[in-house]
């Protein structure tokens, strides 16, 4: 580290040296640790691989391999993509207090929101890729060497937003460090303009989502303008929810100092969003119910059952059950006291609405079928397989962000603290990272 | 700096020397374990050419393209399934703009229209997928609701009528709108087709339709070379590769010949009427401006051209 630390005293850096250092630095700090570490990797890279295992026979054997039939024709997977564009998206509750509001201790922390928007959007492509029945054909959707049908598929507009999202969270994170692995100051022209951008372009993400169902006529169990809204309701709860329990798991596993007071803020938030999105719960089953009528077959499907079908009945009751004892003990006045109960009505809200933004979902909109066929679904072993690999992929990409971010944002502090003493003091060299 | 970095370098290769051996052992492992877990899709390559995989969008093809594409199409025919088959790329006719109408009066239930698609369109046979499905309706109600596709008795039942479903070729196609690579679009005469080359499998389209019309091909469609119908065309019957979508084609190799789809040949009680409405002598155009039709889910604005009436 010691050579790093020298960077802004000596000349201006040469980015074409000191660029590749950084990766190479970069490298080195993801895959350094305590054994604990080297456990949790193991275990993330065995379950992805066991995943990737799954997606290769699904891909040579067939999509007949999961559970989805011409009735039910987007399953697991998809839910999955919708609600981890909402975690990605929730992350943006993170830098709204830190920029606009500039509140200096949510902007301290503010990258693990970023670093969580990288990996949950990487795991929204992930889950769409494997959703593909030809994924070699995946280059026929990208702008000018296929086709791209834009702007009238909904699709395209996903492919460009969910994309620019990541790309600007990429750019945003992987500057901000590296300009601080270089021990400067980060130059607020080259970073700020896409910070906002990235404000708005979260709302974007997750309401294109919403517009990819809720534009289907056919589908009158999506074709609700309360669907983008829900969902943005919904998102703002999920991703703070996984935040909290992150930060938490970081104070106590690295030498991060973060106080209370960002996650005061997330609780705040998730008070308010967690009883918006109850709100439209209710309204949406109200209108439904109280209008009675075919449209609301579905709905009738999901919350109890139709023509003795009812696959997704435990499913809903289960969300709805956790989402509310989350909102009561989010309620809790001096809720951040307890972390026991804080990260109990996390988990809850988390499972929650990961069960109402996906089975809850996605599933009910094809049962009964167009022509009122209902053939039910449950995921095949396949689809679960999957699904925990690109999950356990993204906490990969997840943890692998932190052991980056961590030692070069705390080093930056030693390093100003270093630096006063360094004319008479030889350097010691700073090992951050729990070892 | 580079004196430093000099420095630094041993400095780490000393300290990590058993940690470096234990990464690079992990590495190996890892890489190792991800080339077998990835392998099956290596299996699934050699049956994927590399013409395939870099094929262009059909209307993109020139005809020597096409040629070339066709010529390997028969040849994977020929391959995989044994059969010597000839594909052709039926171009719109001229001036038609082709309808459908069917007679809810005197369609029996019998079911002989899906039957006859599935071995026309060479559908998977363990499936015995069709493009049609055939609804048990209530007489008295035309509420889909209540509509059944599995009866499994003899018919007509009585207070019964049957109202088969197949693609109703919607002037606005929900499902030509929503797909992101356009792989599928309504030809000048008025048929909604897909290339099968082209289609990325994503089943955006299953999901908007509203008529339960279109298919996916969740496996390799397996059939019997014996069975397989060798007249075939491009955007229609050929048989379609795993992992894409396809949808009733109103039997464009037949049609755009001059001759009827194979459901309305296979129709006992001729309750199917097919032409061209802009010809003015047609059975079509008459039933259209005799007969008070209707469609399926008007108000959902798709505009079919798959019409139902009946008889008074």
């Amino acid at each position: 580290m010691s050579t790093e630390s020298n960077m802004p005293t000596a000349t201006p850096p040469n980015h074409f040296t000191s660029y590749p250092r950084f990766i190479f630095r970069s490298l080195v700090l993801a895959t350094d640790g305590s054994w604990l570490f080297y456990a949790w990797m193991t275990l993330l890279t065995a379950m992805t691989l066991v995943g990737v295992h799954a997606w290769a026979v699904q891909v040579r054997d067939g999509m007949i391999l999961t559970n989805m039939t011409d009735q039910v024709s987007w399953g697991l997977y998809i839910a999955n993509f919708t609600f981890m564009v909402g975690v990605a998206a929730g992350a943006v509750m993170m830098v709204i207090p830190a920029y606009l509001y500039r509140d200096k201790e949510m902007h301290d922390v503010v990258i693990i929101g970023e670093i969580l928007a990288v990996a949950a959007m990487i795991m929204c492509l992930l889950f769409v890729i494997v959703d593909l029945g030809r994924p070699d054909r995946f280059w026929h959707m990208l702008p000018f060497i296929g086709r791209f049908h834009w702007p009238i598929s909904m699709l395209t507009w996903d492919v460009i937003v969910l994309n620019g999202y990541l790309l600007l969270n990429l750019h945003i994170c992987g500057y901000l460090l590296y300009i601080r692995f270089l021990g400067k100051k980060p130059n607020p022209k080259w970073y700020i303009p896409f910070v906002y951008l990235s404000i708005f372009w979260a709302i974007s993400i997750h309401t294109v989502t919403a517009f990819l169902y809720c534009g289907l006529g056919g589908r009158p169990f999506w074709n609700t303008a309360l669907l983008a809204p829900r969902f943005l309701a919904s998102a703002f709860v999920a991703g703070p929810a996984f935040l909290i329990l992150a930060m938490q798991v970081i104070r106590r596993f690295s030498n991060f100092r973060i106080s209370d007071h960002p996650m005061r803020i997330l609780v705040n938030i998730i008070r308010v969003a967690i009883l918006i999105g109850l709100l439209m719960v209710v309204s949406e089953i109200f209108t439904e119910f109280y209008t009675g009528g075919a449209h609301i077959a579905s709905a009738q499907y999901l919350y109890f059952g139709l023509h003795g079908h009812n696959a997704l009945v435990p499913w809903i009751w289960t969300s709805i059950a956790c989402t509310i004892i989350a909102a009561f003990i989010f309620m809790k006045p001096n809720i951040i006291k307890h972390k026991w109960a804080l990260d109990v009505a996390c988990i809850l809200a988390f499972i929650g609405l990961w069960i109402e933004k996906g089975m809850g979902l996605i599933v009910p909109g094809f049962v009964p079928s167009t022509l009122h066929e209902i053939v039910e679904y449950l995921p095949s072993m396949t689809e679960y397989k999957i699904t925990v690999g690109i999950w356990a992929f993204g906490l990969m990409i997840f943890t692998v962000g932190l052991k980056i971010a961590i030692p070069i944002l705390t080093e930056q502090l030693s390093t100003q603290q270093i630096s006063k003493q360094q004319e008479n003091e030889v350097q010691l060299p700073v090992n951050s990272h729990a070892d | 700096m580079s004196e430093e970095s000099k420095h630094s370098l041993p400095v780490i290769n000393n300290g990590m020397s058993r940690r470096t051996l234990l990464k690079g052992v992990g590495a190996t492992l890892g890489a190792s374990s991800f080339a077998i877990a990835i392998a099956p899709i290596a299996q699934w390559a050699k049956d994927t050419s590399v013409d395939e995989f870099l094929q262009q969008h059909y209307k993109e093809l020139s005809s020597s393209d096409l040629d070339q594409v066709i010529t390997r199409l028969e040849q994977d025919a020929k391959d995989k399934y044994g059969a010597d088959v000839t594909i052709r790329d039926h171009q719109p006719l001229p001036d038609v703009q082709f309808a459908y109408a069917l007679n809810l009066s005197i369609c029996i239930g019998c079911r002989r229209c899906a039957e006859a698609c599935h071995q026309e369109n060479n559908h998977d046979r363990a499936t015995s997928n069709s493009y049609i499905r055939v609804l048990e309706m209530d007489k008295g109600s035309l509420n889909l609701e209540h509509g059944k596709v599995n009866y499994d008795h003899p018919v007509p039942a009585d207070d019964k009528f049957y109202m088969p479903v197949q693609c109703q070729q919607c002037e606005n196609a929900p499902c030509v709108n929503v797909c992101p690579v356009e792989a599928t679009w309504q030809e000048e005469d008025g048929i909604v087709v897909v290339d099968y080359n082209w289609c990325i499998g994503c089943r955006y389209c299953e999901a908007a339709c509203p008529y339960h019309a279109r298919r996916f091909n969740w496996k390799k469609p397996e059939i019997p070379k014996q069975e397989i119908n060798p007249k075939q065309g491009y955007l229609s019957n050929r048989i379609r590769p795993q992992g894409v979508v396809e949808k009733c084609h109103f039997c464009l190799h037949r049609t755009r010949q001059g001759q009827l789809p194979a459901c309305l040949e296979a129709c006992p009680t001729g309750a199917r009427v097919f032409g061209n409405v802009l010809d003015p002598d047609s059975e079509i155009r008459w039933v259209l401006e005799n007969k008070r039709v209707f469609v399926l889910k008007e108000e959902l604005g798709t505009k079919p051209r798959f019409f139902y009436f009946f008889d008074e």
